[in-house]
């Protein structure tokens, strides 16, 4: 269909395979892309359900809708993993990142087509093992999946080792699409595109892919001998064999820590380009907003045990991850201020990609903020595992980074669909979601300075009034979930078709060279950068 | 202007709390515990807490301001260079000042916050001259606390389940056996598990510390008036995690031994491992 309003030669590169060999045989980035964001939208809608469920169940203190702490500990489990593994990575990593990246590089596909349908296809039987693990009642460890509650003592179903495999699966497919990104991004760029002339989104999948490269090892080798500990008599974390639980939590988080920069770093490159383009102006401080990326990604190796800081790890050790941590507010401090720089004499048109934008910066700083505090050893003693630590990290990431996951889904879905949304809804869609979710999350921060414990079904009645806000916010993010899947369906069944650069002079970037969609197989000629 | 705020919190409190709550459950403003609406952290019981207190003032302030700023450039950003007002873009895309000035600033700053914090995380982590050791012991789903320095008395303290509440008792909040201390001292807590991590936290003392099987973790608080202080376990433990609360009953010294004297026959019969015959039922 491209291929008519494209007048290059490009018809017999738009054979398209059949539906079979098309979707389930997939070797197309743009298809296995596709496929990835469809997958994030399933698994953000059932783990928003459980959010649902959980708000409901804290609406009131005494409720009985979920009717046991063990149900409510699977459930928490099953939304954290699902958010973060099922919807966030898949749709930053998996599916914008296969859509854009060779797009954005000049380059005709990924580098390995193949194993980027196996990353895709380990997906599904994943999410499968969660939601097995989900209705066993058998995970309630939360996603951190401490030892020993995750012990065969303390957790003894099959359904807490389906979600460990599920992980296991899970980390595969995201230690593969790294492998792929990194080799695509460093062979596969147009002639003229060095590093220094990247697009900051590629410069944000590249960083993630390092990221996943070596996070995920050692999060497999951690769950790998809790497996062994829970089925083959092994002590790796049982005290009494020997073992240690606090050794878990080191390697859990040095693998975790990473991970939430893993699911945002996507986002600072998306939203650099959404806040480009919509003010007509082009990235202020471009390398550094690069190096901001890279130095982000070094630093959070380093600062893992900032979440361990009442574990009982030594007081130097306390001090060190501290100050590590501090230092992360530098290069992020650079980002914000660069977004705004951006902002700053441009001619700012406040189109529905440009408020999620907007919004992310906005969230972004509150939730960065309330990382300083919590950066604080001595404060944290008291509000680690409170409230504030979950309003911390939803505005970060149930905010910040859904906000760039729209932000990019707006920008960018007329380039992937050639149909346009409608810009109304879109903008219902924001303003919705953002009261929605301050809602939901900023009474949380005083629910957790006056010490209200995370991980609780049930709460003392002094902590009803903020909690019944909270869940207020949630029901409305809720219903702005749904205008979502309202805006998906009349975009899909727009008959407007939109031209290669809707956006007009403020993209720049390759893919608006190409047709919307592009044709199905892209750079039979390779575009050439000055 | 939270302090601003509270008086128009409380009439929301109130009006909103016969709403909210089920039952128009009785809410007592009890020491030491989370208050309706409250917007800040509990009051200090102890010094600890009062730095944390502290020092989280100072960084609520910077974060503001920080926040406030960034929201004043956005909306001005926003306003200012609107297309309509602003059709022609400029095509700055550097300014080495500025980005040495945001670079540097922020590092300022942290260096302003991490004076006192670090000062304050040696300060929080253990006592040099501990007036009192208390064993603080996790087990699914209670609390067991012994008095090496007092003979050992050992007792678990068991939630009051909410068919057995007394009027005025604080729901998930209440137990039957106290943590007693005395006012004033300086008390070493060590803190150990039997089963799965707990994590001991009490927000007005401020004290918090994971009980992880096979091994002790040392910390410590004061507390500088008499009261009842509520706590709740703060690490994912199971079923019951939000079902083994902890109550910190502060008195004068003289009291103190008094109840250790009563506690030295009322708990003679303890087991050493907590084993609570009395309470067992309780569980749930």
């Amino acid at each position: 269909m491209s291929a008519t309003t494209h007048d290059h030669a490009h018809d017999h590169h738009d054979h398209k395979p059949s539906f079979f060999m098309r979707w389930l045989c997939s070797t197309n980035h743009k298809d296995i892309g596709t496929l990835y964001l469809c997958f994030a939208v399933v698994g953000g809608v059932v783990g928003g359900i459980l959010s649902e469920i959980m708000r409901a169940q804290l609406n009131f203190p005494g409720n009985t809708i979920v009717t046991s702490g063990q149900e409510w500990n699977t459930i928490i489990t099953s939304h954290g993993l699902l958010m973060i593994f099922f919807s966030v990575m898949p749709a930053t990593f998996g599916g914008f990142g296969n859509w854009f990246v060779p797009l954005m590089i000049g380059a005709p596909d990924m580098a390995f087509p193949r194993l980027n349908n196996i990353s895709f296809w380990l997906l599904p039987p994943a999410f499968l093992l969660i939601i097995t693990g989900l209705f066993l009642g058998e995970s309630g460890t939360g996603w951190t999946l401490y030892p020993p509650l995750s012990n065969i003592t303390f957790e003894p179903g099959i359904g807490m080792d389906c979600t460990l495999f599920a992980l296991h699966l899970a980390g595969i497919s995201s230690l593969l699409g790294a492998i792929n990104f990194i080799t695509t991004i460093f062979n596969m760029r147009a002639p003229g595109m060095t590093l220094h002339k990247m697009p900051l989104f590629v410069w944000g999948e590249l960083i993630t892919a390092f990221l996943l490269l070596l996070a995920i090892p050692v999060l497999a080798g951690a769950i790998t001998m809790l497996i062994c500990d829970r089925n083959f008599g092994t002590a790796f974390f049982d005290p009494s064999g020997g073992g240690d639980p606090v050794l878990f939590q080191h390697l859990f988080w040095f693998f975790g820590h990473p991970e939430v920069y893993i699911m945002i770093v996507p986002g600072f490159g998306i939203v650099s380009h959404v806040i480009s383009t919509f003010s007509r102006k082009p990235i202020f401080g471009y390398l550094g907003m690069a190096y901001a990326m890279v130095a982000i990604g070094v630093i959070g190796f380093v600062v893992w045990a900032h979440h361990m800081f009442v574990s009982g790890i030594d007081v130097d050790t306390r001090a060190y991850f501290m100050a590590a941590t501090l230092v992360i507010a530098v290069p992020t401090g650079i980002k914000i201020f660069s977004w705004i720089a951006t902002m700053w004499g441009g001619s700012i048109e406040l189109k529905t990609p440009m408020l999620w934008a907007i919004g992310f910066i906005f969230l972004f700083t509150v939730g960065g903020v309330t990382g300083v505090v919590l950066a604080n050893a001595g404060i944290d003693q008291i509000v680690h595992n409170t409230y504030y630590v979950v309003a911390h990290f939803h505005y970060v990431l149930s905010l910040a980074a859904v906000f760039s996951i729209f932000a990019g889904f707006y920008y960018w879905i007329g380039k992937m669909s050639g149909h346009q949304y409608p810009e109304f809804w879109g903008k219902v869609h924001f303003w919705l979601t953002f009261i929605g979710v301050n809602l939901a999350f900023f009474p949380q921060h005083f629910l957790g300075l006056s010490g209200m414990p995370r991980r609780y079904p049930d709460y003392p009645a002094a902590f009803a009034g903020w909690n019944f806000v909270s869940s207020i916010g949630a029901y409305i993010s809720g219903v702005a979930l749904l205008v979502f899947l309202y805006v998906v369906y009349r975009t899909f069944t727009s008959k407007e078709h939109v031209a290669d650069n809707y956006w007009g002079e403020g993209a720049t970037t390759l893919e608006w060279t190409v047709s919307s969609p592009p044709p199905f197989h892209t750079y039979a000629e390779l575009p050439r950068i000055r | 202007m939270i302090r601003l705020m509270s008086r128009y919190r409380q009439a929301l409190a109130v009006l909103l709390l016969l709403i909210v709550t089920p039952g128009g459950a009785a809410l007592a403003q009890a020491i030491g515990a989370p208050r309706p609406w409250e917007m800040n952290m509990q009051p200090a019981f102890g010094p600890v807490k009062a730095h944390q207190i502290a020092l989280h003032d100072l960084v609520l302030v910077i974060i503001t301001i920080i926040t406030l700023f960034v929201a004043g450039l956005l909306g001005w950003v926003m306003w200012r260079y609107n297309a309509h007002r602003n059709p022609v873009p400029t095509r700055t895309a550097h300014n080495t000042v500025l980005e040495i000035a945001w670079t540097v600033i922020p590092v300022l700053i942290l260096v302003v916050m991490a004076i006192p914090s670090f000062r304050l995380v040696y300060y929080e982590d253990r006592t040099r001259d501990a007036e009192l050791t208390i064993k603080v012991t996790g087990h699914q789903w209670y609390w067991e606390y012994t008095y090496p320095d007092n003979n050992n008395i050992d007792f678990s303290s068991y939630i009051i389940p909410d068919d057995q509440l007394k009027p005025g008792q604080l729901r998930l909040l209440t137990v039957d056996n106290d943590l007693v201390v005395p006012v004033g001292k300086n008390i070493r807590v060590l803190q150990t598990s039997t089963d799965v991590i707990h994590s001991w936290f009490i927000p007005a003392l401020g004290v918090q510390r994971y009980a992880i099987p096979g091994r002790t973790i040392e910390t410590w608080f004061k507390v500088d008036r008499p009261g009842i202080i509520y706590g709740q376990c703060n690490q994912i433990c199971g079923t019951n995690h939000s079902r083994m609360p902890i109550v910190v009953r502060a008195v004068p010294e003289k009291e103190f031994e008094a109840w250790v004297t009563e506690a030295k026959t009322k708990f003679s019969d303890a087991a050493p491992d907590g084993q609570q015959v009395a309470t067992a039922e309780v569980r749930h």
